[in-house]
């Protein structure tokens, strides 16, 4: 791919940090693999996202004695998109006291990070945007990025609702980046790669004692694939961790003021998140692509490892990695129909007293075990 | 013991329940009524919209002086009546101009219900009248009529209930002329006996003795609907037992204007359509000028109750929900019967 | 407000008064902006247009105001030119999640001002009715306290519940709310057919829905970690403020006219009153939960109770109360309900006061802010259950 790079990015550093797998989308026509990329990371955020929306409508719906959306399309199956077009419609209203530059800019400034996070998530074999060297490091510093969105919109709204809210979800960041990125760094340290694709390579092949086992990450690392689920649901702001919004309390949080499109904006951010948060769970515990612990995808050879099918064994992979987005939106879902909502200060006692101190040992152990084995 | 006497379970067992509700539920069918493709099944006693029976209506003006909220507007004048006998006195009667009920006020008391000595409040079930506009909601006398078709009849009492000494004695006779009646009908025709309700008087109002007016009297009104009018009706997407309603009401009165003009005879000031104008425009279709309103005839039917089996099963078999096609095939019996009297009376009349 | 170096800044360009001062003053040990944050008159957490004014330090309570009224429509007033009959359709009105024994009050008032012989058929019925709409009032309240602490589940099951309830009172009194079943001397008409029928396999599935409600939320550790110990009301504190009802029971005072000053025939069947230990919101909801199933086995007993015979008295046609007053008090969903009714001998109440209990519970809100956090407000605002409607009248 470095061939056709324009200059200003051809500075060799880049180069290092892309990893040696090679991506499907990876073309010899630098536009053409780009546009292929782009296209990635948009059906991502904007078509998986509403799967993800419409799965939540109905899953909620059904568990609530319901039957969630019905009218629009056949069982409500476009009802999202109905709502997209409403937004759009909708009357832009900017408070008269808000700041209206950074009130307009926030919901971008959310947006944005989500739809750069899967620019290094594996979707299949082969089938990624790129595979950078730091890809974990990466997913993880882009995906807190967003929260500043989240803070200058409800800096901006001028209205203490909002303020309140902005407020929770940076300290709700800050208090659960750290187990987050404590739990993945036990990942790293026995895939011992950062990048993503290695890591899910890796799950394929471990050795314990010399013999080559195939071991999905969740089963030695249950611990930290616990820490890592409940971090990912604090950072995600959804239920029982969704302070920042409490409907009941702060009316809609950073969310009070924002109509129209930039409410959508932030609406998609949400199930961006969702998307982007179980995909990299899939990756770092799910053993991303591969359909059960020790068996691969038809059409893979061995030599090339795992990350090269055929086009059966492509398709599958991406919908087996699919199909774990979609259960583990199921499980937040469910998570979000079954609990009332934690207090902010529960909150910070479980990260802090809990989470933390539980993923400082995680580590100890996950070093231990992978010196020793 | 009480369901709310604390137990002591180790943490996350509460958690651990909590997804298991909601995971049962999960695979329940969901209670959700579909409502505008699946309408609810109200009970009969429900208040949704007053009816009126206007040839019951005597002006007495009880209804508009109990109502909380004065929602009621009528307006009347007095006419003389021929007399009766040779040599006899004139009368003086109150004769309905307008009645109006503004159901943007009304609270749904049923007050006015309640008080009305002579039968002519009835509440009904229906409810979809929803308006864009509140001027709509004040509904005037033709369309508090067209309320009257979908008055259910009252539900049967609880066994330990103890009748009104007047209305024991009517279900008594009643029950007689049932049990003759039954003889001569097939036994099919009692179908779900359990919910036959009882034929007291305020049951059927169409079938009361001493209507008043009865000027002009259209042959098998009720079985005619004018399909362009339903056809209409339904496109503009009203319920089905609207649109028969307003179907009927159209046949009725252009068989009626028809009647009329061939009699050439122009009534004197029975009321000329002066509802206050305010005829719904979903009826214009049907007439441009509304005729006076009429009873049917005033021919008695006994034993009212009784149910044409052949309309109630059309009825059913057209979707109708079971107490609408009860409520049809009994009227189309009571129809029916006063056909045959009103035959015997004319001699072969067609 | 304290006088210290206070410095305002005012937010330009939102409504004037007090909420958008921010005032400075020193704390003991960390200064923070002290925030005025106006909860209501529409939000959320309010259900209705309750407004409480909150004086906050960070997330931390200092001083909470309800303001009251935004709801007054004159009841009072408005009964001072009604007849009896229309007064109950008025009253079924206050706090519209218990119509039925509203008006019963106001039946009971009337009746015992003309010293009128209720026929025990109709009294059974009306207890009957008023137990249903107690359970019918409660669910709501279990529905709603969880849904503001975040749990949106128990509110769908909770009008699963209420709807079946909506239509068997429905089949008799032609409302879903507002029942106007009542007349001075019974009811207006008797059951249908098949009520009791119904009635009877009703108790039955509602009971057996009952323990779902305690698995999702009182069973649940994050529900019992927000609820307990909030909101501690003192039995004493409760009755100086004249809590009554769920709120106050919670508090371990089992006090509930039903068994103190029976009315009806309350005095003949077994009435348990369900009582807490401490009197916070935890308590207060397993009370509410505790007091729908007391009130399903007091229909049970009714059923077993109900007789044949007439259902209301012949009236005159114009029902006019005695000259002189008369109190009643009955115990309502939400706590005590008190009519005082003074007539002069006319058709209308000379004087119609009404003590409503959301109005005393909400009296208690000061107190039990005071102190707590944001999220905690919520939480008590969501358990001591009141009727916006209730209180403003």
């Amino acid at each position: 791919m470095t061939a056709s790079l324009p200059a200003l990015w051809d500075a060799g550093v880049l180069e290092a940090l892309v990893a040696q797998s090679a991506s499907l989308l990876t073309l010899d026509n630098f536009w053409l693999s780009a546009l292929l990329k782009i296209l990635l990371c948009t059906v991502m955020l904007m078509v998986v996202s509403l799967v993800g929306g419409y799965l939540e409508h109905k899953a909620m719906g059904h568990m609530q004695n319901r039957t969630g959306p019905m009218e629009a399309g056949p069982h409500g199956v476009l009802q999202l998109v109905a709502d997209g077009i409403k937004f759009i419609q909708k009357e832009d209203i900017v408070p008269r006291a808000a700041d209206p530059l950074v009130f307009a800019v926030a919901p971008g400034v959310a947006l944005v990070p989500a739809l750069l996070g899967f620019l290094v998530i594996p979707l299949g074999p082969g089938i990624w945007a790129e595979d950078l060297e730091l890809g974990l490091f990466y997913a993880l510093a882009i995906g807190s990025v967003g929260v500043l969105g989240i803070l200058m919109g409800g800096w901006a709204s001028a209205n203490k609702f909002s303020l309140i809210g902005g407020i929770r979800a940076a300290a709700q960041l800050i208090a659960y980046e750290l187990p987050l990125i404590l739990a993945a760094a036990a990942v790293a340290i026995q895939a011992g790669s950062l990048s993503l694709v290695d890591i899910v390579e890796s799950q394929a092949t471990m050795n314990i004692f010399g013999t080559p086992v195939s071991m999905w990450f969740v089963f030695p690392q249950l611990l930290g694939f616990a820490i890592f689920v409940t971090a990912a649901l604090a950072e995600l702001s959804r239920p029982p961790f969704d302070m920042p919004i409490a409907d009941s309390e702060l009316v809609f949080g950073y969310m009070t003021e924002y109509t129209g499109i930039k409410f959508a904006m932030f609406l998609l951010t949400e199930y961006g998140g969702m998307v982007f948060m179980s995909a990299l769970i899939s990756v770092l515990y799910l053993g991303g692509w591969q359909p059960l612990p020790g068996i691969g995808l038809p059409g893979c050879e061995a030599a090339a490892g795992i990350s090269d099918c055929g086009a059966l064994g492509t398709v599958l992979g991406v919908g087996i990695m699919m199909a774990k987005i979609m259960a583990l939106i199921f499980v937040m879902v469910w998570l979000r129909v079954a609990y009332p909502r934690l207090r902010e200060d529960q909150l910070q006692k479980i990260s802090w007293l809990v989470l933390i101190p539980l993923s400082l040992a995680n580590i100890v152990v996950v070093a231990i075990g992978k010196v020793a084995l | 013991m009480s369901i709310t006497t604390p137990t002591k379970a180790p943490f996350g067992v509460g958690l651990m329940k909590g997804l298991g509700v909601t995971l049962k539920h999960l695979f329940k069918k969901p209670t959700t009524q579909m409502y505008p493709h699946e309408r609810p099944d109200l009970a009969p006693r429900t208040r949704g919209v007053i009816a009126l029976f206007d040839e019951n209506c005597t002006v007495c003006m009880l209804c508009a002086r109990e109502c909380p909220d004065w929602c009621i507007y009528i307006d009347s004048h007095k006419e003389k009546l021929p007399a009766q006998k040779e040599g006899g006195r004139e009368r003086t009667r109150n004769a309905l101009d307008r009645f109006a009920i503004d159901f943007a006020l009304c609270m749904y008391c049923g007050i006015c219900v309640e008080v009305c000595p002579f039968d002519a409040l009835f509440w009904s079930p229906e409810f979809e009248y929803a308006e864009y506009e509140i001027g709509g909601m004040l509904h005037e006398m033709d369309r508090l009529r067209e309320w009257a078709d979908t008055v259910p009849p009252p539900p049967a009492l609880d066994d330990g209930a103890d009748s009104p000494a007047e209305v024991a004695d009517a279900i008594a006779a009643k029950e007689k002329e049932l049990d003759a009646a039954q003889a001569k009908t097939d036994e099919a025709a009692q179908a779900d006996a359990a919910e036959e309700p009882a034929p007291t008087a305020k049951a059927k109002p169409a079938a009361k003795t001493g209507t008043n007016v009865a000027d002009v009297h259209v042959e098998g009104a009720g079985e005619q609907i004018d399909q362009a009018v339903y056809d209409e009706q339904i496109a503009a997407g009203k319920s089905e037992r609207m649109a028969r309603a307003k179907a009927k009401a159209a046949w009725v009165r252009a068989q009626k204007k028809a009647k009329l003009a061939e009699q050439a005879e122009a009534e004197a000031d029975g009321g000329d359509g002066g509802d206050g104008g305010d005829e719904p425009a979903a009826d214009a279709g049907a007439s441009a000028e509304a005729p006076p309103k009429q009873a049917l005839a005033d021919v008695h039917v006994e034993g009212a109750g009784e149910i044409d089996q052949a309309v109630y099963d059309e009825q059913i078999a057209a979707g109708k929900s079971e107490r609408m096609a009860r409520a049809k095939a009994k009227a189309a019996w009571v129809r029916a019967q006063k056909q045959k009297q009103l035959d015997d009376q004319d001699g072969g009349d067609p | 407000m304290s006088d210290l170096d206070t410095a305002e800044q005012v937010l330009p360009g939102t409504a004037p008064g007090e909420d958008v001062v921010f005032e400075l003053r020193g704390d003991a040990d960390f200064d923070t902006a002290e925030m005025s944050l106006s909860i209501g008159p529409a939000h959320p957490a309010t259900h209705g247009v309750l407004r409480v004014v909150l004086d906050m330090d960070g997330e931390r309570i200092r001083a909470a105001r309800p303001v009251i009224g935004y709801m007054h429509r004159g009841f009072e007033k408005l009964a001072e030119y009604r007849d009896y009959r229309q007064i109950m359709a008025l009253t079924n009105r206050h706090d519209w999640l218990s119509g039925f024994c509203n008006e019963l009050g106001v039946a009971l008032a009337v009746e015992k001002m003309m010293e009128m012989e209720v026929p025990g058929r109709a009294q059974w019925i009306r207890m009957l009715l008023a137990e249903w709409n107690r359970v019918l009032n409660h669910l709501m309240f279990v529905g709603s306290f969880a849904l503001e602490l975040g749990a949106i589940t128990p509110m769908f099951y909770a009008f699963r519940e209420r709807e079946d309830i909506q239509y068997l009172l429905e089949s008799a009194t032609g409302g879903r709310l507002h029942f106007t079943y009542n007349q001075p001397g019974g009811v207006k008409i008797d059951l249908p057919k098949g009520f009791l029928r119904e009635s009877v396999g009703l108790v039955e599935s509602t009971r057996a829905r009952l323990p779902d409600y305690v698995d999702l939320v009182l069973g649940n550790e994050i529900f019992q970690a927000r609820t307990k110990g909030i909101g501690a009301l003192p039995p004493e504190v409760a009755l100086a403020y004249g809590v009554t009802g769920p709120s106050l029971q919670a508090a371990g005072v089992p006090e509930d006219s039903r068994v103190t000053e029976p009315y009806l025939k309350y005095g003949e069947i077994d009435v348990r009153v369900p009582t807490g230990d401490n009197g916070d919101s935890f308590d207060r909801f397993a009370v509410l939960l505790g007091r729908i199933e007391a009130s399903l086995d007091i229909i049970d007993q009714i059923h077993d109770h109900i007789g044949p015979g007439p259902v209301n008295t012949k009236l005159p046609k114009m029902v006019r109360a005695p000259e002189g007053a008369t109190y009643v008090r009955t115990e309502n969903p939400l706590g005590q309900l008190g009519y005082f009714l003074q007539s002069d001998g006319s058709k209308n109440p000379w004087r119609f006061k009404m003590r409503t209990p959301s109005f005393s519970n909400v009296q208690s809100l000061p107190y039990l802010l005071r102190g707590q956090l944001m999220p905690d407000a919520v939480a008590i605002l969501g358990s001591v259950f009141f009727v916006v409607g209730d209180v403003d009248r």
